[in-house]
């Protein structure tokens, strides 16, 4: 589903992902961990087509496409969701007409009719439900005066709303107490499915207790310096970020 | 930023859609201002002598202020000299006889209207609400609809001629009283030549059952267009109003210096609301109308209340200041205000609040748009008179930019002279911000589809107030006017 190159890349003019290689098959979950500042928002921008963020070296295939080459909204509409680390606020912009708005984008992308007011409120309080999210929410301006736990619903909301291929989750554990940890996991879980890649990118070990990655990839100074299974993100927790040492 | 958008492409190409001109026969005067060009228009109109006598006094004042050059030049607007001798002040579709009913107007004139989006066929309604229109065909009103659903109910909805025969006392009263013709440069020259307008009286505890409504249309080339409203609205009555305005493409500058009068008694309450789509000038900043209007409302009776409402997307240059003086105690003004600039649009926009009586309220809120050279600025008074015990006012002014080479300014003067006054006021100025147009884009939308939701959010305290279809129409031309501003 997405193979990543030799992939090196800048946050503005400095150079931060050096040298990524990574392949993630439909179905599985891989997590990358890493400490603060080693480069995993900047991959997850990199992926997602931020303006400001350039490809220097390496190439990207989503799908057996080409990734890099298509407009940010197109890989969007494409299926590739970023859940953002700080999702955006939008004033004066409504929660629901904007999901829709979104929601409509990609339908018509795939080529499928769009959903009327009626058809899209009945799908939306259903996923509702599975993320615990209050009505109320919908009503209020995008993400402005959001809690932190309700933002990050909100980010599993779309995604179950979306449906996309591929989901990248930038630390969507932050800031979450415990019951909003095991809401967004449960959201999370619900949309593994066989033909869906997801990558999820945490600091901390306990997301990854409720979303159980099959692959392991730990990112320090923008390269991946160690890979493995379930557990390696169980010895990471108990060793530390010091144990991985710094590739330069 | 993404030039593959073809949405990005076909909104960069689209024209002001409005732009077109109607071919109709029209009865026009020789450029120039004199006397005589003032008697002229006044004989056309068969006036009484009483309202000649008016234009004359404003022409007088008007040519000294020539004189004098008293054409405003505080406003933070640039413009070539206006040569006043070079503006048509009269031209109306032929024949201009008065049509009795609807079948005897010009049907290339009903097109025209239709054309704009307006039926001005009862039967025909397009939005599926009542709303009766006046019809402002350059120098004259063509028509208006549902007058005799209104009569019923005493309603008097009529061009501002029709008035002046049918209504002479009520004209008489009001005209000038909350304008006086030499109140500024713009105004003076309006009450001068003015050729037409709308005129509404609501009676004594009446509340208008529809929506009023006059639109506007510049159509011959070299004129310019004055007209006048006055709206009246009686003890305990209430009203709303709507106003649009639309203008032909064409390379050179037009003119258009309206007089708004409002007057609410006690207990009444008016709702103004305006969109403004004149011409704005193509890209390079060629042509384009110069809007210059001076808009003011009365609150003379106690606990009455007037709300402006206006999204100013049009007009090479806007220079407008709807304003209300706040007479009776307990009286409420209210402003709402979008102005978007793009290309090398000007506006410079604001209004006045002027609290006379006691316990008087103002609530101002203003957002401008500014993209590719537009140039905007927020100016706004609020005076506070010595016997407006306990008056207070809100103001808020948010300026959103796109693009780096448009500005945008806020001038608010405050002058208090009642200590117990409470007056607040918050301004903003932010650029649109990328990663709410990367998270737009995140979710699939285009960046067009993006800029647009974010501007209409931030416009959403003013739209709100518009009444319901003319909201979608603004939200429309928000997106439209922003073409080409991304790329
Ligand atoms: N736009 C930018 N310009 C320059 N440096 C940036 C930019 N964005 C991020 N960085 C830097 O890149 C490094 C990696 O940041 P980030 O990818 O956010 O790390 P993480 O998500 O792993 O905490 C940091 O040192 C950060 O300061
Ligand atoms: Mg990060």
């Amino acid at each position: 589903m997405l193979e990543i190159k030799n992939l090196h890349a800048n946050a503005g003019d400095t150079p931060i992902i050096k040298g990524i290689d990574l392949n993630i098959g439909a179905g599985e979950v891989h997590a990358i961990m890493g400490p603060n500042g080693s480069g995993k928002s900047t991959l997850s921008n990199v992926l997602a087509g931020r303006p400001g963020y350039s490809v220097t070296r390496g190439e990207v295939l989503y799908a057996g496409q080409n990734l890099l080459d298509m407009p940010t909204e197109i890989r969007a509409r494409e299926g590739v969701f970023l859940a953002f680390q700080y999702p955006v606020e939008i004033p004066g912009v409504g929660n629901s007409y904007f999901l829709k708005t979104s929601v409509n984008a990609v339908r018509t992308h795939r080529g499928e009719d769009e959903l009327d007011a009626m058809d899209f409120l009945s799908i939306c309080e259903e996923k509702m439900k599975l993320v615990e999210m209050p009505s109320d929410l919908m009503s209020r301006s995008i993400n402005e005066g959001f809690s932190g736990g309700e933002k990050k619903r909100n980010e599993i909301l779309q995604m179950l709303l979306l449906e996309p291929k591929l989901c990248i989750l930038d630390e969507t554990d932050s800031g979450l107490d415990i019951d909003a940890l095991r809401v967004v996991a449960e959201g999370v879980n619900a949309m593994r499915s066989p033909d869906r890649a997801m990558l999820v990118i945490t600091h901390y070990q306990r997301l990854l207790d409720y979303i159980v990655p099959d692959r392991v990839h730990v990112l320090s100074g923008g390269q991946i310096v160690r890979s493995g299974g379930k557990e390696l993100a169980g010895e990471l927790e108990a060793k530390g970020y010091g144990w991985i040492g710094n590739p330069e | 930023m993404s030039a593959q958008n073809p949405e990005l492409e076909r909104l960069a190409n689209e024209e002001y859609k409005y732009g077109f001109v109607s071919d109709i026969e029209s009865d026009q005067i020789a450029p120039g201002l004199s006397e005589e060009v003032v008697r002229l228009i006044s004989a056309k109109k068969e006036e009484p002598a009483w309202l000649l006598d008016f234009r004359l006094k404003a022409l007088a004042r008007f040519q000294e202020m020539l004189e004098e050059k008293h054409e405003p030049g505080w406003a933070k607007v640039d413009y070539p000299e206006i040569n006043y001798q070079d503006i048509i002040y009269y031209s109306a579709p032929k024949p201009s006889v008065e049509v009795e009913s609807l079948d005897e107007v010009d049907p290339e004139l009903l097109r025209t209207y239709e054309k704009l989006g307006i039926s001005l066929d009862e039967q025909k309604r397009l939005s599926g609400v009542k709303v009766a229109v006046d019809a402002v065909f350059d120098s004259v009103s063509v028509a208006t609809t549902y007058r005799a659903e209104l009569e019923k109910q005493g309603i008097i909805f009529c061009s501002f001629s029709e008035a002046v025969k049918n209504h002479p006392d009520l004209i008489k009263k009001y005209l000038g009283s909350v304008v006086p013709y030499s109140d500024n440069f713009f105004a003076c020259l309006n009450s001068a030549v003015f050729s037409d307008g709308s005129f509404a009286y609501i009676p004594k505890g009446v509340r208008c059952p529809m929506e009023l409504s006059t639109y506007f249309r510049i159509n011959s080339a070299g004129t310019g267009q004055f007209e006048r409203t006055l709206l009246v609205a009686d003890e305990g009555a209430s009203v709303s109003y709507l106003e649009g305005c639309t203008a032909p493409m064409r390379d050179e500058n037009q003119l258009h210096a309206a007089v708004v009068e409002l007057v609410a008694l006690d207990d009444a309450s008016i709702k103004y609301s305006t969109v403004q789509n004149w011409y704005p000038g193509d890209k390079n900043g060629v042509g384009g109308i110069y809007n210059f209007v001076t808009k003011r409302g009365a609150c003379r009776g106690k606990r009455s209340k007037i709300s402006w409402t206006q999204v100013e997307t049009g007009s090479a240059i806007t220079w407008k200041y709807p304003s209300c003086i706040l007479q009776g105690d307990d009286s409420v003004g209210e402003f709402y205000s979008v102005a978007m600039t793009n290309n090398y649009q000007q506006a410079d926009t604001g209004t006045k609040m002027i609290h006379i009586g006691k316990n008087t309220k103002s609530t101002i809120i203003s957002k401008g748009i500014s993209a590719g050279r537009g140039q905007q600025t927020y100016r706004g008074l609020v005076k506070i008179g010595r016997k407006a015990e306990g008056a207070r006012n809100y103001s808020q002014c948010d300026s959103l930019l796109l693009g780096s080479e448009c500005g945008a300014h806020t001038f608010p003067y405050l002058d208090v002279e009642n200590p117990s006054a409470t007056v607040e006021h918050e301004a903003t100025t932010s650029k649109i911000g990328e990663d709410q147009i990367f998270y737009c884009l995140q979710r699939g939308l285009s960046e067009e589809d993006a800029i647009s939701i974010i501007v209409n959010g931030f416009c959403k305290e003013v739209l709100r107030e518009l009444p319901m279809e003319f909201a979608v129409e603004a939200q429309n031309l928000l997106s439209l006017s922003l073409e080409g501003s991304v790329g």
